[in-house]
C-alpha cells in the first residue's frame, strides 16, 4: 500500500537523522580523537598559580573572579605558588607562560566549540604584531 | 501513589550509576555497553513499533475537519484547517508537528455565576509544550559537539544565540531555562491540576522525572560542578565513531546524566513517548477530506448481509400496490 | 426512571469538576443509583432480525447477571484483536495518547455532569487498559502501576454505561495535539459489545427497523405515502397551490434522501414543507424513496459491519430507479456516513453520474465520486446564481441562530453553506459564541443513539453547553429559533431548549427557506410553514 511505503521513507528518514553524529564521524574519519595536546613554550616553566586538574574544569571562574577583584575592588595582586606577588591578568600574567594562545587555549577551546569573550578585548603578545585580528567574527563564549 | 512510584524508580536510575561509575573498571559499562544497548533498543524498538501501527490499514479516510470544506468554488475553503490536496495536509501536519494547532486551540471550561457556562483561551498547556519540545530540540542539537568532531557551524550558531544575554559565567544558556520551565509546568500541572492528577499515571510522571533528572545532572556539570568536557567528547565521539574509550578522570555527575538519557532511549518505543512519530500518522490529520470525490479503499472491505429492494417488495407488495406505488413485479398470482 | 419534572436546572448546574476520590480503575458502578444516565438493553425481536448475538431473555443494566455468554471474555478480546489489526486508528489511539487533558473539559458530557470518566481521555483509558493488560509488556508486567486492568465483568459494565454516554461528536478530537478521536473508539467498542450481546433498544430497534422498512422509525411503504400526502395537502394550506410529490418514480433525475423523522417528526415537519415548497419552485425532476427512506443510518451507532448493511439500499436504488445523482436532505450522522464511508463501503457508482444543478448547471465536482449532494450546497448554489426569489421578511418573527451539528461540522466541514442560506432568507440572524459553534460546536447530548427518555438526566446535563450557548443567544439578542441540520438535533434540542433555555423553538434550514421563497402563483401568505401568522406583513414582494 502507498501509505506504508511513504511510512517506510518517513522511517528511513528518520533514522538517518538519528544516525547523522556516526555518519559524520565516518566521513570525517574519526577514531576516538583524543584530548588536544597542548603545547607549553619552553621558555615558561614556572609553577602555574593552580594545578593543571582545578585549572582544567575552573579556569574560566578564576578569570572572572579575578576581573572583578580587579575592576569592582582594586584588588589586583595575589600571592601565587611559589610565594611571589603575580597581577591578577590573563595578558600580563597569564600569557606570560601560555604565549601560544593557537597552540594552548585555541585546542581546546576550538575543539570544544568554546568561543570566550575573552578575546573582544584581550590581545596576545604575539598577535599585536601580526595584522589578521579576526577574533571578534566569532561566536562567543562557551563553557 | 502514582508520583511516588515514579520517583523512587528514577532515584534508584540515578543511584546505579552513581555506585557503579565509583568501581573501577566498570565505567565501560556505563560509558560503552549500555550507550550502544541504549541506541539499539531506541533505534530498532522505534521502527518496528511503527511498522507495526503501519500493518494495520486505515480502513477509512476520516479526517476530523476543523474548518470549512471545500464545496462551491465562491465559498472560501479553509486548506490547512480541512485540506482538500495534498498541500492541504502538508500545511496542517506541519503546523500541528511543528506548532502544535490543536492544543493551541485549548480552551479552559468553567460555570461562573452559578450560570454561565464559558470558554476561556487558554495556552499554558500549549506554551509549556513548544517550550519544553523546543527547549529539548536546541539542547539536543548543541550538544553536536560531543557527538562530532569537529564541531558542526550549526553548532555555533546555535550557541551564539543561546548566549545571546551573556548572563553569569559560564554563560547561562537560554534553552536549559526555556527547557527546565517548560518541563517543571508539566509536572506541576499534573501535581496541582485535579483532573489531570486524576488521570495521570505513573507513566506520566515518570518521562517527566526523567526529562528533569536530565536537565538537572546537565545544569550541575555546566555551572556548578563541572566536569572534564574534553574527555567526555573523547568519549562521545569514540562512541559514536564506533571506536570507543573511556578516558580517565570523568565525574560520576556525567555518568548519571549519561545513564539517564540512556533509560529516556529505550523507554521511548515502549511508552506513550512514540507520539513523536504517532502524530505523523493520525488518520485523523494527515488525511485529505475528499472523501465525495475520490474513493477511499479499504482492504478488508467484506460483503455484508443487506435487505434488498426486492425482499423489500416482497414484503411490502400489497400494502405498496394499495398505496398506489409502482411495482417491480406485479403481485403474484396466489401459489398453488 | 427520572422524569422531566424531578429535573431542575439550578440542581444541573451544580457541577462539580472536582474528581471524585475514588481511583478512576475502580469500575463499580450503581446502575440503580445512575438512573437516568443510561439506556435500556437493546429487544431481542431486533436483534433477532438483524442476526445479532444476544443473551436468552432480555436484561436490564440494574441486573447482577448481564447474560453474557460463557465465553465472553475471550470474544471481546479476540474481537479487540482483530480490530487493532483492521483500524490503524485504534493502534494508535491507544498507543499515542500522553494524558495532556487537553481534551477534558471538551466533552459535552464532562461539562455537563463533571463526570471524571466522561473526560475523554478517560473514557478512551477504560478501553486503553485492559489493552495494556493484554497486549503490551509494561501492562503485563506492572498491572496496575502502569494503568493496567483486567478485563472483569465489572470494566465490561462500565464500558457500557460510558460507551453510552459518548455521542460520537468529535469535539475532542478537533483539540487532541494527536487527533485522537474518541468516536472511532466508541464506535469500536460498541462493536465489541455487540458480539457479546449487550447493546441498547435505541440503537438496534431502529437498526432492524431500517433493516426491514428502510427507515428507523418502521413506516411500511403506504404509510410513507400517505405521511407525504399529508404533508402536501398542509403546503397547499399555505401557498394555495397543489404540490406534487414523486415517490419511487423511475426515471427521476434526482433521488431525494432524508431522515425519516422529516415526514414523522415536529419540527423536522415544516423543514420538509420547506423542501417541498422549494422543489416545486424550480420544478425539480426528483423522487423520493419508500425504500431508501431514512437518510439517517443508526448502524453508524453499532458497528461499522451495520453502517454497510444499512447504506447498501442508497446505491441501490438509486440504481434501480435510474436516476442520475443523490441530494440528500438535513441531517447529521448521516451525513457522516455518505460523506465520510459510502463510497468506501459501496464502490464506484458507474451508472450515476456527477451531480449538476439542472437549474444553475453548476457542476459539483466535490461529489464526483459518491455523486451525492448536500441539500445546504445545491440550495446555496441556487441562491448564489439568483434563481430563488426570497423574502427574508417572511422570517422577521424569527430571531434565528444556529447549530452546527456535529457531524457537517467535524466529519465534512459544512459551515459557510448554511450560514449562507440563512442570511439570505433571515433578517435577523445571530451566531452562538465563537467557541460554541462551527468546528468547536457542541452536541445536542443525545446523538450516537442516546435520544431516548430513560436517559433523560444526562441528555440534559449533556446539553448543558449547547443549552447555555442558546440561553446566551437569546439574553444577548433575543434569539427564539435554534436552526439545524440534523434530525436527532431536531428531536432532542426542544427538550435541551425547553430545559436551558426556555422559549427558544427549534427549526430547519429550509423551514426558513420555505418561508422566504416566493413561489410563482402562490397566494399571499399569512402564516409561515409553522402555521403561525408572518409578523404584520403585506404579501411578499421581490427582493
Amino acid at each position: 500500500m502507498s501509505d506504508r511505503g511513504k511510512i517506510v521513507i518517513g522511517l528511513i528518514i528518520f533514522v538517518l537523522i538519528f544516525t547523522l553524529p556516526m555518519t559524520y564521524n565516518m566521513v570525517a574519519k574519526n577514531k576516538a580523537v583524543g584530548a588536544p595536546e597542548l603545547e607549553i613554550p619552553p621558555e615558561a616553566g614556572k609553577e602555574c598559580v593552580r594545578s593543571t586538574e582545578y585549572m582544567r574544569p575552573f579556569h574560566m571562574d578564576l578569570l572572572n573572579e579575578w576581573r572583578d577583584e580587579v575592576v569592582r575592588h582594586n584588588d589586583r595582586y595575589i600571592e601565587g605558588p611559589d610565594g611571589a606577588m603575580i597581577e591578577k591578568s590573563l595578558s600580563n600574567t597569564c600569557l606570560d607562560c601560555h604565549s601560544n594562545k593557537e597552540n594552548f587555549c585555541d585546542r581546546c577551546h576550538n575543539y570544544l566549540a568554546v568561543y570566550p569573550y575573552c578575546w573582544d578585548c584581550h590581545t596576545t603578545p604575539e598577535e599585536t604584531a601580526q595584522p589578521e585580528l579576526v577574533v571578534a567574527q566569532q561566536p562567543k563564549e562557551e563553557n | 501513589m502514582s508520583l511516588w512510584f515514579s520517583i523512587i524508580v528514577i532515584l534508584v536510575l540515578i543511584a546505579i550509576p552513581w555506585v557503579g561509575a565509583g568501581i573501577p573498571g566498570i565505567q565501560t559499562l556505563f560509558g560503552v555497553v549500555i550507550p550502544y544497548i541504549a541506541i539499539a533498543v531506541f533505534l530498532v524498538g522505534f521502527v518496528l513499533k511503527v511498522l507495526k501501527w503501519a500493518k494495520s490499514p486505515v480502513p477509512f479516510r476520516i479526517p476530523t475537519t476543523s474548518g470549512q470544506q471545500k464545496s462551491l468554488p465562491w465559498i472560501k475553503s479553509a486548506n490547512l484547517e480541512n485540506p482538500h490536496n495534498l498541500a492541504g495536509v502538508i500545511g496542517r501536519m506541519l503546523l500541528e508537528v511543528l506548532f502544535f494547532r490543536s492544543l493551541f486551540r485549548n480552551t479552559t471550561t468553567a460555570i461562573n455565576e452559578g450560570d454561565k457556562v464559558t470558554y476561556g483561551s487558554t495556552k499554558y498547556l500549549w506554551a509549556a509544550g513548544m517550550a519544553f519540545h523546543y527547549g529539548f530540540l536546541l539542547i539536543i542539537l548543541r550538544h553536536f559537539k560531543y557527538f562530532v568532531d569537529p564541531t558542526p557551524q550549526f553548532v555555533n550558531w546555535l550557541q551564539y544565540m543561546d548566549n545571546f544575554f551573556q548572563i553569569g559565567l559560564p554563560i547561562i544558556y537560554l534553552t536549559d531555562i526555556v527547557f527546565m520551565a517548560g518541563v517543571g509546568y508539566l509536572l506541576l500541572r499534573r501535581l496541582f491540576d485535579a483532573k489531570i492528577k486524576y488521570i495521570s499515571l505513573p507513566s506520566d510522571y515518570f518521562p517527566l522525572l526523567l526529562l528533569i533528572g536530565i536537565g538537572t545532572t546537565g545544569i550541575l556539570m555546566r555551572y556548578f560542578t563541572k566536569v572534564d568536557i574534553v574527555s567526555i567528547k573523547e568519549l562521545g565521539v569514540g562512541l559514536l565513531s564506533f571506536s570507543p574509550v573511556v578516558p580517565e578522570g570523568i565525574s560520576a555527575v556525567f555518568f548519571i546524566h549519561l545513564f539517564l538519557v540512556n533509560c529516556l532511549l529505550m523507554y521511548i518505543p515502549f511508552s506513550k513517548l512514540m507520539h513523536m512519530a504517532g502524530v505523523f500518522m493520525s488518520p485523523t490529520r494527515n488525511l485529505v477530506n475528499n472523501n465525495r470525490v475520490k474513493r477511499h479503499i479499504n482492504p478488508w472491505n467484506y460483503d455484508v448481509k443487506v435487505h434488498t429492494y426486492e425482499e423489500y417488495e416482497d414484503e411490502f407488495r400489497d400494502v405498496m400496490k394499495g398505496a398506489g406505488l409502482p411495482l417491480d413485479k406485479e403481485p403474484a398470482k396466489e401459489k398453488e | 426512571m427520572s422524569s422531566e419534572e424531578n429535573l431542575k436546572q439550578e440542581d444541573l448546574l451544580k457541577v462539580d469538576y472536582k474528581p471524585a476520590a475514588k481511583d478512576w480503575q475502580d469500575p463499580t458502578i450503581d446502575f440503580e443509583a445512575k438512573r437516568g444516565n443510561w439506556c435500556y438493553s437493546g429487544v431481542l425481536d431486533s436483534l433477532d432480525y438483524l442476526d445479532m448475538p444476544h443473551p436468552e431473555k432480555k436484561w436490564a443494566p440494574t441486573d447482577e447477571d448481564w447474560l453474557l455468554p460463557e465465553n465472553w471474555k475471550e470474544i471481546i478480546l479476540d474481537g479487540l484483536r482483530l480490530r487493532l489489526d483492521r483500524f490503524r486508528t485504534l493502534r494508535l489511539f491507544m498507543d499515542t495518547c500522553v494524558r495532556c487533558g487537553a481534551c477534558a473539559d471538551k466533552c459535552h458530557f464532562f461539562i455537563g455532569s463533571g463526570d471524571a470518566k466522561n473526560m475523554p481521555v478517560l473514557r478512551a483509558e477504560l478501553l486503553r487498559s485492559v489493552y495494556r493488560k493484554e497486549y503490551t509488556l509494561a501492562g503485563k508486567l506492572m498491572g496496575k502501576m502502569v494503568g493496567a486492568r483486567e478485563l472483569t465483568i465489572p470494566v465490561l459494565k462500565e464500558w457500557f454505561y460510558y460507551f453510552y454516554q459518548c455521542t460520537e461528536c468529535r469535539r475532542c478530537s478537533v483539540f487532541c495535539p494527536y487527533g485522537i478521536d474518541t468516536a472511532e473508539i466508541t464506535m469500536l467498542v460498541r462493536e465489541l459489545l455487540a458480539e457479546v450481546g449487550l447493546s441498547i433498544d435505541w440503537i438496534v430497534t431502529p437498526v432492524a427497523n431500517s433493516f426491514r422498512t428502510g427507515n428507523h422509525l418502521g413506516i411500511q411503504p403506504h404509510g410513507f405515502v400517505d405521511s407525504m400526502e399529508f404533508a402536501a395537502d398542509d403546503l397547499k394550506d399555505i401557498i394555495g397551490m397543489d404540490v406534487e410529490v414523486p415517490i419511487n418514480k423511475k426515471g427521476a433525475e434526482i433521488l431525494f434522501i432524508i431522515p425519516s423523522a422529516d415526514y414523522f417528526a415536529e419540527p423536522h415537519y415544516y423543514t420538509l414543507l420547506g423542501y417541498m415548497a422549494l422543489f416545486k419552485e424550480i420544478g425539480l425532476d426528483y423522487t423520493f424513496s419508500t425504500f431508501a427512506s431514512e437518510g439517517g443510518n443508526f448502524g453508524l451507532f453499532h458497528s461499522h459491519e451495520m453502517i454497510k448493511r444499512l447504506n447498501a439500499k442508497t446505491y441501490e436504488e438509486a440504481k434501480r430507479l435510474g436516476v442520475r445523482y443523490i441530494l440528500g436532505g438535513e441531517c447529521g450522522h448521516m451525513w457522516r456516513v455518505y460523506h465520510q464511508y459510502m463510497s468506501t463501503m459501496q464502490g464506484e457508482q458507474s451508472n450515476l453520474e456527477v451531480p449538476k444543478s439542472p437549474i444553475t448547471g453548476t457542476v459539483f465536482e466535490n461529489a464526483k465520486t459518491t455523486k451525492m449532494i448536500h441539500i445546504a450546497e445545491f440550495t446555496a448554489d441556487l441562491i448564489k446564481h439568483g434563481k430563488l426569489k426570497l423574502d427574508p421578511s417572511r422570517n422577521d418573527h424569527w430571531t434565528p441562530t444556529y447549530h452546527d451539528s456535529c457531524n457537517p461540522a467535524r466529519a465534512m466541514g459544512l459551515l459557510e453553506e448554511p450560514r449562507y442560506i440563512l442570511q439570505h432568507c433571515c433578517n435577523n440572524f445571530v451566531e452562538m459564541p465563537d467557541n460554541t459553534i462551527r468546528e468547536k460546536t457542541f452536541c445536542c447530548g443525545s446523538g450516537a443513539g442516546l435520544g431516548t427518555d430513560e436517559n433523560l438526566e444526562m441528555r440534559l446535563r449533556g446539553g448543558l453547553p449547547r443549552g447555555n450557548a442558546v440561553k446566551y443567544a437569546q439574553d444577548k439578542y433575543n434569539a427564539n429559533i435554534l436552526l439545524c441540520m440534523c434530525a436527532i438535533d431536531k428531536a432532542t434540542l426542544p427538550a435541551v431548549c425547553d430545559f436551558w433555555a426556555p422559549g427558544v423553538q427549534v427549526g430547519g434550514v429550509h423551514e426558513m427557506v420555505g418561508n422566504a421563497l416566493i413561489m410563482t402563483g402562490e397566494e399571499e401568505r399569512k402564516v409561515d410553514l409553522r402555521g403561525q401568522p408572518l409578523s404584520g406583513k403585506e404579501g411578499a414582494k421581490d427582493v
